[in-house]
């Protein structure tokens, strides 16, 4: 018999399959219906952004790889996939092609390939591209085209402001909540759907929830930091709504606006940057909403979700040096 | 609800093929290897020589230490050599190698099937000497001496003997079918262990991927008030002794101790058998069950097979070694060795013989650990597989105290789980080697 043929390695052997290309191929699955929708909302701009972003990132991956770092090619793992589509899901459908190519240079350049590649990486890539393409380009970052339905026409839509800026703005001076909600032309199932101004991923609650879930069912995602986020956030702005209820928006207008789902169900569930047990990732979500409630009802930015998720990305080591698992046998023996 | 341990845990793929396959005696091979080493602790001292003739059942090395248990010829012949072979755990140990001469057993063991149901007239003491005598060890895979185990120290009191018949490994089945065809003997070997260790009630935990066996042991059990067939959720590793404890009694063992910190004492069901037949029937621990199989395996089985016969006898007896065979291991897929040679023997701790296929012998490909945490959601000690390794990587040995890498049992969910394909429990191995280095370096 042929024993030379025999592999000896130690236990355990078997494997559960799964692989990093399973999980970034999961999530840019789970991110289809959140595309079909702003497709819907967008149009054709939507898979122009997408596909300028994505295209851009593998490019720039792969050429740091290639020249400066000079290891294995990961551009077929789908990480550079998935960074691209977040950085478009977090832009207006009408961002100029170079702005999102110096984006995706951002992203995968600084944010990623600079630490040595997945998993290295202290920040999300995606949300540093985005936060510094908001520093950039103010303007072109904040002009957001108003939403035709099925508009393949690519003509130059006309531009509004997003609910949150709108709500921001009239609170600033004065007005009562709900006289501006009344005055909004959007109603609260139009924003769970996604009829509304904003970055083209974020406007469908639903989508993203869909997504979501997919993602939980798939276990690439565990519900401790969504829910913790989401939990927080409805809290602490159902606090102040029930203070004031003129002052401060109602805890649904701040889920159903913004990127506040898109944050908590795609970017600050990023595995790389996100803590490493339960209770870590309860604590990091708990901050992320404080963090946006704190800017948007009282910051210069009338959205606080990204600077919120880079934040806590920042304390996520530091999570993870006190926060321990629960160990089995804590009681130590006498 | 069915029970189950809280913390962790995985799910692999069961690939139970020999389930449900009756027990067949294996022929006698024409040698056996008796490595005098096949439990934990310290080798057995041989008691032959070079040219004797044994019988089926004589005691051929002794314990030799407190921690160590005594070794019976499972053949009779002459034995031929005393020498150093190739063991299932890769190294090289001392065993006896016997030609086989017809089957002459020793006259005091009885044969017969009838089963003795008596356990009144015997002491705890007799039964824990008995048991010694024999030569009985955890037949799970751990081979700790059981007349240890259920020697209850002093101001330690045991209230659950708690009998592991999960078998949580994938494709072992060698428990499963003891429990359908020795049901009876089971109850009496459990009985005997819960003499011997005082304890005030059985449990027996099965997981419910064996209906057959849970009702059957309890229909069996129905007649004696202290002992309960507790059914189990399906999850590895299940069968781990604290994991066990606490799906069955939602006892934590602490870090650090022992099961009887908590009152309990586990014996696997396999060592129960055994106890009855050492007890009742005054027969060593010469023989065991063992589970040959694979996903290319012609005829998977569960064989009888005495203790020493090479590991090639038990493939050909199930249909001979598949072409595309690329492992060997020594016990399940999960916590099993893989050997790198068919001639080892089967040892009082051999439960299986996995054949893996070549495509699946092979490790996943390593990438950059994309910090997923499913080794932390997995590791059913509360544990961070992820975090020892990366402090194994740098050398932090002593560090690795304060996370509580000894309280690994090397289950390898981590690395069961991990998407990156990176080996954890690899690293967690090195790290517990070299922290346990350090602190034997600083007690001397």
């Amino acid at each position: 018999m042929a024993q030379n043929r025999l592999i000896v390695s130690l236990s355990p052997h078997d494997h559960a399959k799964d692989s990093v290309n399973k999980i970034m191929y999961g999530v840019v699955i789970a991110m289809i219906p959140a595309l079909l929708v702003s497709v819907y909302f967008f149009g054709l701009d939507a898979i122009r952004v997408n596909l300028i972003a994505i295209a851009a990132c593998i490019f720039f991956e792969w050429i740091i790889q290639k020249l400066l770092l000079k290891g294995e090619l990961t551009i077929t793992d789908g990480s550079a996939i998935v960074t691209g589509m977040l950085l478009a899901f977090n832009v207006p459908s009408n961002l100029p092609w170079w702005i999102i190519v110096i984006g995706a240079l951002v992203s995968i350049g600084i944010g990623k390939m600079s630490f040595g590649g997945l998993g290295n990486n202290p920040f999300n890539p995606a949300l540093v591209g985005r936060v510094f393409l908001l520093i950039s380009f103010p303007v072109q970052m904040t002009s957001w085209p108003k939403v035709q339905v099925l508009n393949f026409a690519m003509t130059d839509a006309q531009t509004g402001a997003t609910p949150l800026a709108i709500v921001k703005e009239g609170l600033k001076n004065g007005e009562s909540f709900s006289s501006i909600i009344n005055n909004l032309p959007t109603s609260y199932s139009d924003m769970f759907f996604g009829q509304m101004g904003g970055s083209l991923g974020e406007i469908s609650a639903i989508a993203l929830i869909i997504g979501g879930l997919y993602m939980l069912y798939r276990k690439i995602i565990t519900w401790h930091i969504p829910v913790s986020i989401i939990a927080t956030v409805a809290i602490f702005t159902g606090i102040l709504y029930g203070i004031n209820p003129d002052k401060y928006a109602d805890p649904l207008f701040h889920l159903l606006t913004g990127g506040l789902m898109l944050g908590a169900i795609f970017m600050a569930t990023d595995m790389v940057t996100s803590p490493m047990t339960a209770k870590g990732m309860i604590i990091y979500g708990v901050g992320i909403g404080i963090i946006t409630v704190l800017i948007r009802v009282w910051g210069a930015y009338p959205e606080g979700v990204s600077f919120a998720i880079l934040i806590m990305n920042a304390f996520t080591p530091l999570i993870n040096y006190y926060v321990k698992p629960k160990r089995f046998g804590e009681i130590v023996k006498k | 609800m069915l029970k189950t341990f809280p913390k962790g845990g995985v799910h692999p793929h069961e690939n139970k093929f020999s389930a449900g396959k009756p027990i067949e005696i294996i022929e006698l091979p024409k040698q056996v290897s008796i490595p005098v080493s096949q439990h934990l602790g310290a080798p057995a001292q041989p008691v032959v020589n070079k040219g004797d003739e044994v019988k089926v059942g004589q005691l051929i090395a002794k314990s030799a230490g407190f921690i160590s248990a005594n070794i019976h010829s499972s053949v009779s012949g002459k034995v031929s050599k005393i020498e150093k072979i190739l063991d299932s755990t890769g190294y090289k140990q001392t065993a006896i190698i016997i030609d086989v001469e017809g089957d002459e057993w020793l006259p005091e063991i009885d044969r017969s099937t009838a089963l003795v149901e008596d356990i009144e007239k015997i002491t705890a003491e007799e039964i824990r000497a008995k048991i010694a005598q024999a030569g009985i060890v955890g037949l799970g895979g751990a081979t700790f001496p059981t007349n240890v185990k259920i020697s209850i120290p002093q101001g330690k009191v045991c209230d659950n003997l708690i009998i592991n018949a999960v078998e949580c490994e994938p494709y072992l089945t060698s428990d499963h079918q003891l429990m359908l065809e020795k049901s009876d003997e089971i109850i009496v070997g459990a009985r005997l262990l819960q003499k011997a260790a005082g304890a005030k009630k059985i449990y027996i935990g099965i997981e419910n991927n064996k209906p057959d066996a849970i009702e059957l042991l309890k229909k069996k059990a129905a007649k004696y008030q202290d002992i309960e067939v507790v059914a189990l959720k399906v999850k590895y590793p299940q069968g781990g002794e604290k994991q066990l404890i606490k799906a069955v009694v939602n006892r934590e063992v602490p870090s650090g101790g022992l099961p009887i910190d908590v009152g309990c004492v586990v014996q696997n069901v396999g060592t129960a058998y055994a106890v009855y037949e050492a007890v009742q029937k005054n027969k060593p621990l010469i023989e065991r069950v063992v589970t040959v199989t694979g996903k290319s395996v012609p005829k998977p089985s569960n064989l009888l097979v005495r203790i020493g016969t090479p590991v090639s006898n038990l493939i050909e007896k199930a249909g001979g070694l598949p072409e595309d065979t690329g492992k060997i291991v020594n016990g399940g897929p999960m916590m099993g060795k893989a050997v790198k040679d068919f001639s080892i023997p089967v040892t009082k701790g051999t439960s299986g013989i996995l054949l893996i296929k070549s495509d699946e012998a092979k490790r996943p490909k390593t990438y950059n650990c994309i910090r997923c945490a499913r080794c932390v959601f997995v590791c059913p000690m509360g544990l961070e597989p992820y975090l020892i390794k990366n402090m194994a990587t740098v050398g932090m040995f002593e560090e690795l105290q304060n996370e509580r890498v000894l309280d690994c049992m090397e289950c390898g969910s981590c690395s069961f789980g991990c998407p990156a394909g990176v080996p954890l429990l690899d690293y967690i191995r090195l790290g517990k080697a070299n922290l346990n280095k350090i602190l034997r370096s600083k007690k001397s």
